[in-house]
């Protein structure tokens, strides 16, 4: 469904940040898409931004090889409690992998999707990789199969990768150009050799773009993944965007780059920073004039299960799976009842954005004076507000303006440094929350305690706990009109967060 | 004259497939390679294939126990700052 601003001309609505098609409405990025495309991504919880709310992926990691060294990874590093791609706490055989697919398809019914994500590269471990597909195409037709890969070994596989029903591909492209390339990856494996520097990366890029257009051509949708380095490739990922756009890539995800020291990592361990959440976005806005861009990314795990931000990996680890016998044609047959059902909310959900929609445009603030707000929501899932600012270990990132309410990014709270320098090893996990809700006007919690919510005040974003329970979009809009009511929107904000942290 | 997977060793799997000799086999704590096996690739390849593949310094090691990616040859670390920064992290 096409969702059209009412009484805006494109222009005007470019001036709050936005400039494309890709993300002009309150509604789900994708509306613009051919139907059949749609029809492919609508429950796919990493492509649709609202099918994230409520739809579950899980990721088996089969695949520990990699056939390339990026500067951002260091393979001798996992950990239990970091959430990052490449991290996993298990690693499995094929057969251990389908059986895992099977028990938790069969306990969260939601689940939707299986991909493969490594923790290499899953087309550098084919035969582990094409298995596990076969399997579950066979025994498990109600999952769609998803794989994610670096592109090197992708030419050569691209017609076997057809054959086990996979309609998205995620692929990494960091850059277009060699010599930005030589700065991420130090070398890559290519016949029976390692090859070093630029030349690696101009044999990766070649890859890349053919595997890219095999893809689309052969009718499969791809996603391109591409991490922001300040200082390498953040000025070039508008032309990597531009670049698959024009080979058919449908969704641009462009996400942070994660450099701890800890982590081992050339980046991080040679103090490369990673970007804040302002460059973030302005990069994403910028790409976004050329292309769908994907902002609801959580960059999780190789071996993540259940709904984005949240991680169940815990409840199906192999020694409890062993064990259970499932009853795999009953679990679909459930599993189909609840899709109709979050079908139906969705629905019934669409149905009632439409009318808050028209009565959002209809909101009697001077559209001249009236500024873009950004709100953080505390939510763990289903696209209301029901979590407590005390809990939430991200918050997700809305922006109203006069026309509409569009979701702008996640924000963590504790699981990444934004490379701002704030970030002290004295720092209260409070004060850290208040420093990655920067630029927030608006918290908006199912509940929130007494010494937060003034330390909230104090840094300037207000804390409101009077939507709990409310869909997040009806309940910043909401905000938003009672800002506008409240003479809130004809001023700057004022900064203090820069004072208190 | 064989190789040897050492300690380090992070069990990626990358390696074994490549081995045209089948030397490489899994085993805890980490794969190992058979030295009655290994030919270090003589005849077949011109670079050693584990130790072209693998991701990890220091772990493919000759008859001699010298490393074949010393430290710094895959990530680009100079050792001398890996140190320092392990140092640092470590005094937490």
């Amino acid at each position: 469904m096409e969702l059209t601003v009412l009484g805006q001309s494109q222009t005007e609505i470019s001036a709050g940040g936005c400039a494309s098609s890709g993300c002009g409405s309150n509604d789900d990025q994708l509306n613009h898409l051919p139907e059949h495309i749609r029809a492919k991504v609508h429950n796919h919880p990493c492509y649709s931004e609202e099918a994230h709310h409520h739809y579950a992926r899980m990721h088996v990691a089969v695949a520990p090889a990699c056939n390339i060294q990026c500067h951002y990874c260091n393979r001798k590093y996992d950990c239990s409690n970091e959430s990052r791609p490449g991290v996993v706490s298990e690693l499995l055989t094929p057969d251990q992998a389908v059986k895992k697919v099977m028990t938790v398809a069969a306990n969260i019914p939601q689940m939707t999707v299986l991909g493969i994500a490594g923790p290499g590269d899953p087309l550098a471990n084919p035969e582990r990789t094409f298995d596990t597909f076969r399997q579950l195409t066979e025994k498990a037709p109600d999952i769609k199969l998803c794989v994610s890969t670096n592109g090197l070994a992708l030419p050569e596989l691209v017609d076997e990768l057809c054959q086990h029903n996979i309609d998205h591909v995620t692929m990494t492209i960091n850059c277009v150009d060699p010599d930005i390339g030589a700065q991420i990856y130090p070398w890559i494996f290519w016949k029976n050799r390692r090859v070093y520097g630029r030349k690696g990366a101009e044999i990766l890029i070649k890859q890349q773009q053919k595997g890219l257009q095999m893809l689309v051509d052969r009718g499969i949708l791809v996603k391109v993944n591409s991490v922001m380095i300040p200082g390498v490739n953040d000025k070039h990922l508008e032309e990597v965007s531009k670049a698959v756009k024009a080979k058919g890539a449908f969704l641009h995800n462009v996400m942070p780059l994660i450099a701890e020291a800890e982590h081992g990592t050339f980046y991080g361990v040679m103090g490369q920073r990673g970007p804040t959440h302002d460059e973030l976005q302005e990069l994403q806005d910028a790409c976004s004039g050329d292309m769908n861009m994907m902002r609801h990314c959580r960059q999780c795990r190789a071996d993540a299960v259940g709904m984005l931000g949240e991680d169940r990996g815990d409840e199906f680890t192999m020694d409890k799976i062993e064990a259970v016998d499932v009853d795999y044609a009953a679990a679909m047959v459930k599993r189909a009842e609840v899709h109709a059902a979050i079908e139906a909310t969705l629905a019934a959900k669409q149905q009632k954005k439409n009318e808050t929609f028209i009565s959002l445009s209809s909101l009697s603030i001077p559209k001249k004076e009236s500024r873009p707000v950004l709100m953080a929501i505390a939510t763990s899932g289903g696209g209301i507000i029901n979590q407590h600012f005390g809990h939430a270990r991200e918050f997700l990132i809305y922006e109203a303006n006069a026309h509409d309410v569009r979701f702008i990014s996640h924000r963590k709270t504790d699981l990444y440094c934004s490379g701002d320098d704030t970030c002290g090893d004295g720092e209260s996990v409070l004060q850290k929350t208040i420093n990655a809700l920067k630029g927030c006007e608006v918290v908006l919690c199912s509940k929130i305690g007494y010494e937060p919510w003034g330390m909230l005040e104090e840094a300037g974003i207000m804390p409101n706990g009077e939507h709990a329970l409310e869909a997040i979009e009806d309940a910043v809009a909401a905000v938003y009109k009672e800002m506008g009511e409240k003479g809130l929107l004809d001023k700057k904000p004022e900064t203090k967060q820069r004072a208190t942290a | 004259m064989a190789l040897q997977i050492v300690d380090g060793c992070v069990n990626c799997w990358a390696c074994e497939p490549l081995c045209p000799s089948k030397a490489i086999y899994a085993a805890i704590p980490h794969f190992l390679i058979d030295a009655k096996k290994c030919t270090e690739c003589d005849g077949d390849y011109a670079d050693k294939q584990c130790a072209s593949i693998c991701p990890v310094e220091q772990v493919i090691v000759d008859s001699q126990g010298a490393a074949l990616n010393p430290p710094g040859s895959l990530t680009g670390i100079p050792p001398e700052r890996w140190e320092r920064v392990k140092a640092e992290i470590q005094a937490r």
